[in-house]
């Protein structure tokens, strides 16, 4: 038998070593070389909606990673066990961020910087309705597909647009759940008939106001009182004076963070606070504001598209949220979970059409159906209708209780007892 | 009946705070005839200071006054040492261009320093309000007013009684006569930016209790602080307590009448028909 010398062993052994670490590196670097898939994100990253804007990023950043890197623990969720985009061979998302500063204008040029030279084949944005109205006319454009998961404007999706597609419900759906919920409450012997709207004044807000008006009349509820204001506010006295005065039974609210904040400060000092203070998220829904306002903020009845409190009936709802709160330290919320959604709605659309053309990832968005087990919201799927509107969407209403959001209707899915009417300040604790 | 009254208040105790912040541009301008564009981002930076005493120390904003304003007037002081100062002698549009300059600097370093996040403090012991019949009054919104009309009537008796009071009139008046009586006008110029920036620091000390603070926060306060110099008069003290009042109240008792949607529309139509029938304002001469 011959023997091996040391010195032999080392050499073969070293180079085979090194061939093999070579190899390694080859492959990492062929697979760096696989085409990634530009997409353009659109969202307020500075300004005003900084706060919100950055949360969206990282639940947009979060999915785009979930679809890119594997992740099976997160299983039934779509796109969670492949690396990357099988029908695509495993090629990977690349989110190109702009900043929308929260400015229509600044949207539209952004958007159309992101299609004309960064060349994204899809595009996803922008929180606000009024930014969305405008990116997305520059999408439509060029002929790029535009998808929406947060804004609610239902005027968005009655244009007509051919490459405009959202996932997320829209006033009416949400609009409506307000008044499901009164008549509810109506059944439970609780009279109530008069609403009092206060609102921000842009097209978030005033277009709310018009649904609001349209299901009051169809209900057959009075609006005794309509007040409009620009946001940010330097008060809210006028208005609250003027809305008390009405004598309504509830208040209606479309208004941003530092609205709301002052809104309750407002109404603490008149010591005052109708039935019910029922209101569209926005701002009332950023954790800033239970931080700043604590235990005013209890009783707030507000839409959500979704909540943590799911997560009992919907295992995949905790399992997502401990991977974003391992990764930022926060809960996610209901806003930047209809933002995650979309992102994964979208990149299966573009597995689903195989192929990185805008218009194939048009017809595989208009095809696309998701069941609502693979998703973190509380839809039955995605599939959407001719408008480009997602037709599961759907919400709930959730109460804080205790500085907590706790979904309290439909009744069959609450997870605590709705509080209504809402106890005057001398009886809270 | 009642209605009117409550808005009456509330734009009476509202008014005292912008006629804070529309004393220092006032006397700013009065003085030395430099429109301070950056003046509101003063009332922010001190906004932010009198968080980050409350968030870091829990130093509540009743506290922090006498901290945050000799700090504010240095600052106000150095800001015409080193900016003003070298513009004095350019041209009005070099210096509007300058303030201007100022503003986006003084916003973006609070961007970049704070971030873009709204901030607000709570449990200061400026909270809750006081009830008077029918009518509610909140308390951190009085303690501003007060402390607003205790500035004012301070700076009076300063510019009365005191011989620096007197000398700095003096500047405003004609500062060519003032320098041969032998008063030093630069030093005048500097008090009056140190006055006038502490002034809107006072008012962000006391904003903070019942608003909260961004970088861009000023824009809800520039404008307005701008229209209640022009209602009361240009360059006066008395002019931006009267001023400050009257869009206060007008905004109010006007918005709560007819409509709080156009309440800004009102204070700024009053603005622009006070230019057209008495332009040198409510108690200008």
């Amino acid at each position: 038998m011959k023997r091996i010398s040391r010195r032999r062993f080392l050499r073969y052994g070293g180079a085979g070593l090194l061939a093999l670490s070579g190899a390694e590196r080859l492959a990492a670097w062929a697979s760096a070389q696989e085409p990634t898939i530009p997409i353009g994100v659109v969202y307020p990253l500075t300004g005003a909606l900084a706060r919100i804007g950055a949360s969206i990023k990282n639940a947009v950043d979060l999915a785009a990673e979930i679809v890119n890197t594997p992740h099976p623990e997160l299983e039934p969720l779509v796109l969670a066990r492949p690396a990357g985009l099988p029908r695509l061979r495993g090629a990977r998302l690349r989110l190109i961020w702009a900043d929308s500063r929260g400015d229509p204008a600044t949207g539209r040029a952004e958007t159309e910087r992101l299609i004309e030279r960064e060349r994204v084949v899809a595009v996803v944005g922008a929180y606000q309705s009024a930014v969305t109205a405008t990116a997305s006319l520059a999408a439509e454009a060029k002929g790029i597909p535009f998808l929406n998961p947060e804004s609610s404007s239902p005027k968005l999706t009655e244009r007509n647009f051919k490459w405009f597609f959202r996932t997320g419900p829209h006033d009416v759906t949400f609009t409506k759940l307000f008044f499901d919920m009164m008549e509810d409450l109506k059944k439970r012997g609780h009279r109530i008939s008069k609403i009092a709207i206060l609102s921000e004044d842009t097209e978030f807000g005033a277009t709310a106001v018009g649904v609001e008006k349209v299901f009051a009349q169809r209900y057959g509820y009075e609006v005794v009182a309509t007040e409009l204001y620009t946001s940010p506010p330097a008060s809210v006295e006028a208005e609250l004076l003027r809305i008390r005065r009405s004598g309504c039974d509830v208040i209606f609210g479309q208004n941003y963070l530092v609205d709301a904040v002052l809104i309750t400060r407002t109404l603490k000092q008149m010591r005052w606070f109708p039935q019910g203070l029922i209101v569209h998220d926005a701002g009332w829904v950023v954790p800033d504001y239970l931080q700043t306002v604590g235990d005013d903020g209890n009783y707030v009845l507000t839409r959500v598209s979704w909540a943590l409190g799911m997560g009992r009936r919907k295992p995949l709802v905790t399992r997502v949220n401990d991977l974003y709160r391992q990764r930022f330290g926060t809960d996610m919320d209901e806003t930047n979970a209809r933002s995650f959604t979309g992102l994964l709605a979208l990149a299966a659309a573009i597995n689903e059409a195989g192929s990185t053309r805008p218009d194939a990832i048009r017809q595989a968005l208009a095809g696309l159906s998701l069941p609502g087990r693979q998703l973190i919201m509380p839809w039955e799927g995605i599939e959407f209708d001719f408008r480009g509107q997602n037709r599961h969407a759907a919400g709930l209403m959730a109460q804080i209780l205790d500085r907590q959001y706790k979904v309290v209707w439909p009744f069959s899915l609450a997870e605590a007892d709705i509080v209504w009417p809402a106890p005057p300040w001398e009886r809270r604790g | 009946m009642d209605l009117l009254v409550q808005a009456a208040l509330n734009g009476l105790l509202l008014g005292l705070v912008y006629a804070l912040v529309a004393l220092g541009l006032s006397l700013i301008w009065g003085v030395m005839e430099v429109v301070n564009l950056a003046h509101a981002e003063y009332l922010m930076l001190a906004m932010y200071a009198t968080y980050w005493l409350w968030a870091l120390g829990r130093v509540d904003p009743l506290v922090a006054a006498p901290v945050v304003l000799p700090l504010f007037f240095l600052l106000g002081w150095l800001t015409y040492r080193v900016l003003i100062r070298r513009v004095l002698a350019a041209p009005m549009v070099s210096q509007i261009f300058a303030t201007f300059g100022l503003l986006f600097f003084l916003r973006y370093s609070a961007f970049a320093a704070f971030g873009p996040n709204v901030r607000g403090i709570w449990q200061s012991h400026l909270a809750g309000s006081l009830t008077v019949g029918p009518w509610y009054v909140g308390v951190p919104q009085l303690a501003a007013a007060l402390v607003a009309l205790g500035a004012f009537a301070l700076l009076w008796l300063f510019l009365n009684r005191t011989k620096t009071g007197k000398a700095l009139q003096a500047t405003a008046q004609d500062r060519v006569v003032a320098q041969t009586l032998g008063i030093d006008v630069e030093q005048m110029f500097a008090l009056a930016w140190g006055i006038g920036i502490a002034a809107a620091a006072l008012a962000g000390v006391f904003l903070m209790p019942f608003y909260q603070v961004s970088p861009t926060v000023g824009d809800a306060f520039l404008l307005i602080a701008f229209a209640s110099v022009v209602l009361g008069g240009f360059g006066t003290v008395a002019g931006a307590l009267v001023g400050g009042i009257g869009i206060g109240l007008v905004e109010n008792v006007l918005g709560a009448l007819i409509a709080p949607t156009f309440k800004l529309l009102f204070a700024f139509a009053v603005f622009v028909l006070m230019l057209l029938v008495r332009p040198q304002g409510l108690v200008g001469e």
